[in-house]
């Protein structure tokens, strides 16, 4: 029995070190964690730009950094508290533990309460949830904006089930707008403009480095704002539960420097490449159902699906899930549902030859 | 006072299938409320099925042990189950069983009305269940619900869940749900009308109050769900609008309603917890709770607060920022009557001779767990950081450490205290400790490296996740957590089992105990007091124990 | 034992358990009905295409619908006096006269929905008023027909001669409580849907 109890004392203790050494290094231990693990994501980046990881610790502009600023506020008071607390638990046990050969059977001095003291503990967490709440508000005071910032790139996100259409607002641009999907390509050091629409359930568009998360609602049309302050590819991907594909709904923002994103867009106002060498698998794309549901311009005006008038400008296919190589490509096409099962692209049967000259037209789409 | 446990003598001599008739027709508080708990534990028990599925399927990133759809519908299971099935019932349960004990009465108010809210929960739980055979419907899609325990429209409408997995799901929630209304009726009938003389309201143990203010909780919040639940029906039966965004109708007022509910149930899910505590960590570190008056203000005060936080669940919906302000304040408030529950266990055991017990262990246990899941809510109510957080991993490890470390831990904890009072044997103390430390080990490793990949970025209820992004280790930490919870559950299971078989004769009152329920024999009679008790103070059994210093002198 | 000062045991007066019980069942149904007085109040003027409100509403009738409910409270009033006073004769009248009102309202409810459905093709699914329209007035009614059946089950009883005064008069002033709720619940629901839900 002694060795039980001692046992447990020991235990107990064990136990509270790790929890105040974890929860302590809780945020070094990700830092530590999150760098090595770069080189593998980067697979699919192009190899100049840097990926960034969606580690809220590491921001890359205002909102991102504003909120991680406040955390550290934040982190700081709550691991006072949970050293001092669990310290009071911990002494209390171990000093008013029975001792072990403690066999009386006078009980310890009844104490009902002390006014003082209980105010005490009162007082001072509200005097600290005071200060949280002010600080709180305050931030939410700058980050919420009513409306777009000077000189910001607009863009109207919309999502799907499981993938994001933008569309770039440009009055630059011939017709107004720029349709791509699932790779927003913006400028550093410019603020990007959010109009958050949803097609058909709800969403949420989060890339941690940049910002915290905004609910894609359908009926109901939110705003966020970012404005990416280093190069690099920002991953992040949808954090409300949207239905089968959820996981596979993966966000990814370039930010490149304002002159490689000029050049980004003129790509992608080019008009549509028409190579006659791929016109069968043209042919087979409009007379199948692929038609129905992707739009490439001057071919297809489907709605339903990922524009792929310029597919071949992209690093990656079925919203981040895969690379865009002809292989990935061709596999794809051949039965979505292995690739990315629940999603809502039908396997369309083709034969070989099929798939071939499909494929071969995608990948002229540049 | 001191006698052997009585055995319903009537009971052992009787066949097997008129002992399980005479408990289906029992109206005794007793036998419902040992069924509720019982009823729970096996709940549990498919909940941590459906657990051990879904932090398999997680070990490794692209993982293809189960499909999209299947891991969709095991989180979903997990939560309704662990909230409505479990955490609820298992509560009451425990409320039904102590109640009149406590209170010195017979029975509760309305035996009968009891009976009926048990088998509605068992009935509920059954029709939630039962959609994995028959959620198919007529379209032969998937079986069991797949839309997330909060069921977020439009997600629920018929265009994008087809089949009637969703119908069961708000059918099975629905009648548990008139099942637990009754047993608050129950409550509150019982606790205003039938205590013992002398007990007033400031002399109810503290369990008591909180099963009270259950009760209020429970008939608010319940209805209000109850109602949202009918709405979406309508939607999907009759093609109403409620939530459907082609007509003008608002998915955001789901998430209302579903919160406004949804709030109040979390303190509904973790005040009994507090209540046990208030019973346990006293006796055990044989000192009168410390500001008796302090915890019933702050019972109080928590129960109304809850009613006005619950847009704390939706900070990233893109309310106005005045709105997020306002709801941040108030869930800032609420940690501060939650705090003074804190530190008035921490002073009742100060100065304190406490006793280890398992029972005491698994409390420590709780305050332990408890601050550090209640700390980490005060981070998710800081709302810009919530933009970061909510929906993500942290979320999960955040709930996991209240409801978890918190709600079941004190749950263990009193199962390993009344159980002697329940069955007149106690639990083997030794097998007791091993479950401890299981529960301990595995509910650390499961669930704290989750604020971890959440931190980096891993949202809930992903059925997979991408090698790379730093999520493989922390995944992989969380999976391995649950062995060690597995063999915590068969360790108690065999415990029980082996207690009601062999264990040591409790006696009525094994742990020196103050409350009425210990003034009674173990297992009570069926009246449980041949003669109804009285009451002088808060303890009055300590009032009888110590006739030269009663309590009820401090009054 | 025996020291232990008894001056401080307070005798128990507590209310009657019944009395408790329908309390909570009323206290939880105010809230079954916030949610759609809520969403009734939440979707006014959202409806994407009509009829609208202003377009069916006949408020004629709705009043002398209403004016039958509230008096049919004060008839329960009445008739439970009489149950008080061992008057079972008077007892059964008014019982009688607020069933009949009572009746009166359903009917009146049953005309107004049929004049929306076959006048103005205007159903749950035809537009967000439809749909809280139908949900809010529609759980009234079944409330109220709640109300008959039990209102009426005493009756009956009392006319076999079941109903004893002593034991009985609880009971029938437990329904009278939910009957007078029934009432309540409808004025609240004529405030939001007649007159705040009527403006453009």
């Amino acid at each position: 029995m002694k060795s039980i109890r001692a046992g447990t004392c020991l235990a107990l203790c064990v136990f509270v070190a790790f929890s105040c050494v974890a929860s302590a290094s809780a945020v070094a231990a990700a830092e530590i964690c999150a760098p090595g693990s770069a080189a593998t994501a980067s697979s699919v980046a192009p190899p100049t730009v840097p990926t960034i990881l969606p580690y809220i610790f590491d921001p890359h502009g205002p909102p991102a950094r504003m909120i991680h600023d406040l955390s550290w506020l934040v982190l700081g008071i709550c691991a006072v508290l949970f050293i001092v607390v669990e310290g009071m638990i911990f002494y209390g046990v171990i000093v008013y533990r029975r001792k072990k050969n403690d066999k009386s059977k006078n009980e310890p001095r009844q104490v009902y309460g002390s006014n003082p003291v209980e105010i005490a503990w009162t007082i001072i967490p509200l005097l600290i949830v005071f200060v949280l709440a002010l600080t709180t508000v305050r931030t939410i005071r700058s980050i919420e904006l009513t409306k777009a910032p000077a000189g910001a790139l607009e863009v109207v996100v919309i999502g799907h089930q499981w993938w994001w259409e933008y569309r770039y607002l440009d009055a630059n641009v011939p017709g107004g707008e720029i349709v791509v999907a699932n790779e927003l390509h913006v400028p550093i050091n410019r603020p990007v403009w959010l109009r958050l629409e949803s097609a058909d359930v709800i969403h949420s568009w989060w890339v941690p480095a940049l910002a915290g998360k905004m609910d894609v609602i359908p009926n109901h049309t939110n705003y966020t704002w970012f404005n990416a302050d280093s190069e690099g590819l920002y991953l992040g991907q949808c954090a409300e539960y949207c239905g089968n594909q959820h996981a596979g709904m993966l966000l990814r923002v370039v930010a490149s420097k304002p002159e490689e994103f000029d050049a980004w867009l003129q790509t992608q106002i080019a008009p549509t490449v028409n190579d006659t060498s791929v016109a069968m698998g043209r042919e087979i794309f409009q007379e199948y159902a692929c038609s129905n549901c992707h739009t490439v311009k001057g071919v297809s005006d489907g709605q339903f699906a990922p524009d792929l008038t310029h597919l071949m400008s992209r690093q990656t296919i079925a919203a981040g899930v895969a690379p865009l190589d002809p292989t990935t490509l061709r596999a794809w096409i051949d039965n979505p549902q292995a690739l990315k099962p629940g999603c809502n692209m039908p396997s369309l049967q083709l034969d070989t030859e099929e798939l071939d000259a499909v494929t071969a037209y995608l990948l002229t789409l540049r | 006072m001191t006698t052997a446990p009585i055995h319903p003598i009537s009971e052992t001599s009787m066949g097997f299938g008129s002992r399980v008739h005479s408990w289906v027709i029992s109206v005794d508080h007793k036998k419902l409320g040992m069924m509720y708990i019982g009823a729970g534990l096996i709940f549990f028990m498919l909940g941590g099925i459906e657990a051990t599925l879904m932090r398999l399927q997680l070990m490794k990133p692209l993982n293809d042990m189960l499909t999209p759809h299947g891991f969709n519908q095991m989180f979903t299971m997990h939560g309704t189950t662990m909230v409505f099935l479990v955490g609820m019932p298992v509560l009451l349960g425990f409320g039904n069983y102590l109640i009149p004990l406590m209170i010195g009465a017979r029975d509760m108010a309305f035996p009968r009305l009891n009976a009926f809210g048990l088998w509605l929960f068992i009935f509920g739980g059954l029709l939630l269940y039962y959609s994995f055979i028959g959620g198919d419907g007529l379209y032969g899609m998937g079986g069991a619900p797949d839309v997330g325990w909060f069921a977020y429209s439009p997600l629920t409408s018929k265009a994008f869940s087809v089949g009637h997995a969703t119908d069961y799901w708000i059918l099975g929630i629905m009648v548990s749900g008139f099942g637990s209304m009754t047993t608050a009726i129950n409550f509150m009938a019982t606790i205003v009308c039938m205590r013992c003389p002398g007990m007033t309201f400031m002399r109810m143990p503290l369990f008591v109050w909180l099963m009270f203010t259950v009760g209020i909780l429970v008939l608010l919040a319940l209805p209000v769900l109850t109602g949202a639940q009918v709405m979406l029906l309508f939607d999907r039966f009759l093609g109403a609008h409620f939530f459907d965004p082609q007509q003008q109708g608002s998915v955001i007022f789901w998430q209302h309603l579903f919160w406004f509910f949804g709030h109040p149930e979390v303190y509904i899910l973790i005040l009994p917890a507090f209540g046990m505590i208030c019973e346990i960590i006293p006796v055990f570190s044989r000192k009168v709770i410390f500001g008796y008056p302090l915890m019933v203000a702050a019972t109080l005060s928590i129960a109304f607060i809850s009613l006005g936080v619950w847009v704390h669940h939706m900070f990233s919906v893109g309310l106005p920022p005045w709105l997020n302000s306002i709801f941040a304040a108030s869930t800032f408030l609420i940690a501060v009557p939650t705090g003074m529950k804190m530190f008035n266990w921490i002073g009742t055991m100060w100065g304190g001779n406490i006793r280890f017990t398992v029972s005491m262990m698994f409390a420590t246990g709780f305050l332990v767990m408890f601050l550090f899941g209640g700390l980490t809510g005060i981070m998710l109510a800081v709302v810009p950081f919530d933009w970061q957080l909510s929906d993500s991993y942290f979320v999960v490890g955040h709930f996991h450490y209240v409801l978890f470390g918190g709600t079941m831990l004190a749950v263990f904890s009193a199962v390993f205290y009344w159980f002697p009072k329940a069955t007149g044997r106690l639990l083997s103390e030794p097998m007791g400790k091993w479950t401890f430390w299981m529960f301990m080990i595995g509910l650390t490793l499961t669930f704290f490296p989750m604020h971890l990949s959440g931190v980096l970025g891993m949202p809930r209820r992903v059925y997979t996740y991408q090698p790379g992004r730093g999520f493989e280790l922390w995944n992989l930490i969380s999976s391995s957590g649950v062995p060690f919870q597995i063999v915590g559950v068969l360790l108690l299971v065999t415990n029980i089992i082996k207690s009601l078989i062999n264990g040591r004769v409790a006696g009525p009152d094994p742990w020196d105990a103050w409350t009425l329920e210990w003034a009674t024999s173990s297992p009570p009679p069926s009246e449980n007091f041949s003669k109804i008790p009285t009451c002088t103070s808060p303890r009055p059994l300590w009032d009888r124990k110590h006739p030269e210093d009663p309590d009820c002198f401090y009054e | 034992m025996t020291s232990i000062p008894h001056t401080n045991l307070i005798p128990s007066s507590a209310p009657s358990r019944g009395k408790v019980g329908m309390a909570c069942l009323i206290f939880a149904e105010c809230w079954f009905f916030a949610g759609f007085i809520v969403a009734y109040l939440f979707y006014i003027g959202k409806s994407s295409s009509g009829p609208l409100p202003r377009e069916v509403i006949d408020i004629k009738p709705v009043l002398v619908n209403s004016a039958a409910l509230i008096a049919s409270s004060f008839t329960v009033i009445v008739a439970l006096r009489g149950l008080a006073r061992s008057h079972m004769g008077v007892f059964r009248f008014w019982m009688l006269l607020t069933i009949v009102l009572g009746g009166y309202f359903i009917y009146g409810t049953a005309m107004e929905w049929k004049s929306f459905i076959v006048d103005h093709h205007l159903t749950i699914s035809t537009n967000l008023f439809g749909t809280t329209y139908y949900s809010l007035v529609g759980f009234h009614a079944f409330h109220v027909i709640v109300g008959l059946c039990l209102l009426t089950s005493i009756l009956v009883l009392s006319l076999m001669g079941h109903i004893h005064v002593v034991r009985d008069h609880l009971r029938v002033e437990l329904v009278s409580w939910y009957w007078h709720f029934v009432d309540a619940v409808w004025i609240v629901v004529f405030t939001t849907v007649y007159i705040v839900g009527m403006r453009p």
